[in-house]
């Protein structure tokens, strides 16, 4: 008895009309191997500088809050500055990301920073982020080892912090660089505000399933 | 999901009296048309992105067989496995073994229409497996035992205040006992009460906006995040998704992500766009531990051979229903299956029959709105006639309307004796409209006279109109 794979395939390569050596499948392997871009908006292909700033324009679009600050020793204030200005709860859950562990928690003595997967009364969370596409206002987010996913999805507060020059163009910029990063990751996660639903009389509200608040704190390096 | 397909006519008269239908779907009028032509109007080359999608669909389904390959050797090798089902039983089936498998008392499930195809609920339910739908409008509709009206508002037939009433019968066990009327209250009720189906699910089920070739990675688009909890939190992943949602490249995912949101909601981009490929990797503090893809065929494959494959090009983002004139009158009920408006016009005589749903292609106006907006350029128009031509020649129509249009196409080939009939025909109509030159009532035409006069001809027919004009200007 044949395979269902190898039934269905038949049937597609039958409507095909598909023949040995017709070309098709070196040209699908070719299409494979080039990974060429199609039409890229000429939107974000910009200078850095304008990358910056069209990304947070988009993001405010959607709901994204952010703020700038000079260096990363200071997000840790910026942080509790945040919390404090939104009544949020002071403890927080980080990625267990060494870029985050490097920052000086401990000039913020009333924050309580815990690093790990998300758990479900986490109320606040802080990662980085892999990428941040000006095209669409969008954050890129790789799980692995120091980004578990749950960060980015149970807490009602997510907070990212982001360097500057972390900042690119184009989705296609951010298969590049995915690329270049190496194996696939389990989950890439483009993030484009905070959750949303218009399932109620189709009227968009902000604050579905994940997290009701996304915002950014920008290093300028 | 069972068809009333068959039942359109009935369908379609009871949405006309349903007033609460009514106001959802003037509602929807003033909603996504404006917002996806706002979003084609802020992205100049928006028109030749919906080329580039087209073309790119075009090639993955004219090398179907080889990216198939392509991708299940992808996903094998990302230490995913691949379920290939011909026929829904066999997608049914898949999930239930590997629910078993997992052992899986509770399954939440993300937004699939394959789900809703394959009736997968009932299926689970019968099993011992209780699905819980967590997208915000499936849940509605679940709470309320009814299919989806839409492919992206599920429950945009629902009221306001009928959600009120559905969370309060079906949230009162839970100690929640307050009938709510805002809808943020509503949202923050349905999150409270999913996170703990979330936290104890044993398997999650999600669709799959596009799978890619290259990576082996599925994609799903969602604005609340709930396909994202529904991935991440339990052992197991299943995607479930048909042959057709196939693209070769990361880039060319990236060209269908561009069209998709903002022929839909008219988004730039859905709040979250989630690619998978595998169960977690060696050292990953979350996220699945299995992943397996139920890949259906259910006639798909069939569908390639002729010149309904462009309909495998659908991406499902709604926007023919949005702004089509026969759904904006009925809703998606009365088309009596999983797939409504436009598309599902044409899909659904394609995947449950022709006999089955013959009266859909004649949900139309021919106006071509849908078409117009179609990401995929889809020509929906053109394909519905080809399945009115194969009613027709299935012997479908009733006698009545076989003789009527054997008549028809009779006479529409005798020009004389055309122009004889027409002439004596509007003069008789003209006659029987006397000053008033309307008709109230018309024997064989009660359809359009039972709601409406028939205007009565006035003057000449069209063609000595056309002929006298011709001899005016030459």
């Amino acid at each position: 008895m044949t395979s269902a794979r190898e039934r269905i395939l038949g049937q597609v390569r039958e409507s095909l009309g598909r023949r040995e050596g017709d070309g098709s499948a070196e040209r699908a392997a070719a299409r494979i191997a080039a990974r060429a871009p199609n039409l890229v908006p000429a939107r974000a292909q910009v200078p850095a500088a304008e990358q910056v700033e069209l990304f947070l324009r988009l993001a405010a679009e959607v709901q994204v809050s952010h703020e700038r600050v000079a260096s990363p020793a200071d997000v840790p204030v910026a942080l509790a500055r945040y919390l404090a200005s939104h009544n949020l709860p002071t403890r927080v859950r980080r990625a267990p990301d060494p870029a985050l562990d490097a920052l000086p928690w401990a000039s913020q003595p009333l924050l309580e920073v815990q690093a790990g997967k998300a758990e479900p009364d986490d109320a606040v969370s802080v990662t980085g982020a892999f990428a941040a596409i000006a095209e669409t206002g969008t954050l890129m987010l790789l799980s692995g080892r120091d980004s578990p996913t749950t960060l980015n999805f149970l807490p009602e507060t997510h907070v990212v912090v982001l360097r500057r020059s972390q900042v690119i163009g184009t989705l296609e910029d951010a298969w590049t660089k995915l690329r270049a990063h190496g194996e696939m990751p389990r989950t890439v996660n483009f993030i484009t505000g905070p959750s949303r639903t218009g399932d109620i009389a189709q009227t968009l509200y902000v604050g579905a399933h994940g997290p009701r608040s996304l915002h950014v704190i920008l290093i300028e390096d | 999901m069972e068809s009333t397909a068959h039942a359109f006519p009935a369908n379609a008269a009871r949405a006309l009296t349903d007033a609460d239908l009514q106001s959802a779907l003037a509602q929807l009028q003033t909603g996504f048309p404006a917002k996806r032509a706002a979003a084609a109007a802020r992205m100049p080359e928006f028109e030749r992105l919906r080329d580039a999608a087209r073309d790119i669909k075009d090639h993955t389904l004219a090398h179907l067989d080889h990216y198939l390959e392509r991708y299940t050797r992808a996903v094998e090798a990302s230490g995913g496995q691949v379920h290939w089902c011909a026929t829904a039983e066999d997608a049914r089936q898949a999930v239930l073994a590997i629910c078993r498998n997992a052992g899986a008392r509770t399954v939440t499930k993300g937004k699939s229409m394959v789900a809703e195809e394959i009736a997968l609920n009932p299926y689970l339910a019968a099993a011992g497996i209780t699905p819980v739908e967590t997208d915000l409008g499936e849940y509605i509709i679940q709470l309320a035992d009814e299919p989806p009206s839409h492919v992206i508002a599920p429950a945009m037939h629902k009221t306001k205040d009928q959600v009120s009433d559905l969370f309060l019968a079906h949230h009162a066990k839970l100690g929640k006992t307050r009938r709510l009327t805002e809808p943020p209250e509503l949202i923050a009720e349905a999150r409270d009460v999913l996170r703990e189906r979330f936290i104890k699910a044993d398997v999650g089920i999600t669709g799959a906006n596009m799978l890619i070739a290259e990576t082996g990675t599925s994609i799903i688009v969602t604005n609340e995040g709930n396909g994202d909890l529904t991935q991440v939190l339990p052992k197991v992943h299943i995607v479930l998704a048909t042959l057709e949602k196939l693209v070769p490249t990361l880039e060319d995912a990236a060209t269908v992500l561009r069209v998709l949101a903002r022929s839909g909601t008219g988004q730039e981009f859905s709040a979250y766009t989630t690619l998978s490929a595998g169960p977690r990797r060696p050292g990953d503090a979350d996220g699945p531990v299995e992943y397996h893809v139920v890949l259906l065929d259910g006639g798909r494959s069939q569908m390639l051979a002729g010149e309904f494959r462009a309909m495998l090009r659908c991406i499902r983002c709604g926007a023919c229903m949005n702004q089509c004139p026969v759904f904006a009158a009925v809703g998606g009920h009365a088309y009596g299956w999983v797939y409504v408006g436009p598309m599902g016009a044409v899909l659904t005589p394609l995947l449950a029959g022709v006999a089955e749903a013959r009266h859909l292609p004649n949900a139309s106006t021919f106006c071509g709105a849908c078409e117009s907006v179609c990401p995929m350029r889809i020509p929906l128009p053109a394909l519905m006639r080809r399945l009115r031509e194969a009613a027709f020649d299935a012997g479908l129509p009733p006698a009545t309307e076989r003789s009527g249009l054997a008549l028809w196409a009779a006479l529409a080939r005798a020009p004389g004796l055309y122009r004889l009939g027409a002439r004596i025909g509007a003069r008789l109509l003209a006659r029987l409209g006397g000053r008033a030159a309307r008709l109230r009532r018309l024997p064989l035409a009660r359809g359009w006279t039972g709601t409406r006069d028939l205007p009565a001809p006035e003057g000449d027919t069209f063609q000595d109109l056309w002929r006298e004009r011709r001899r005016a200007r030459p």
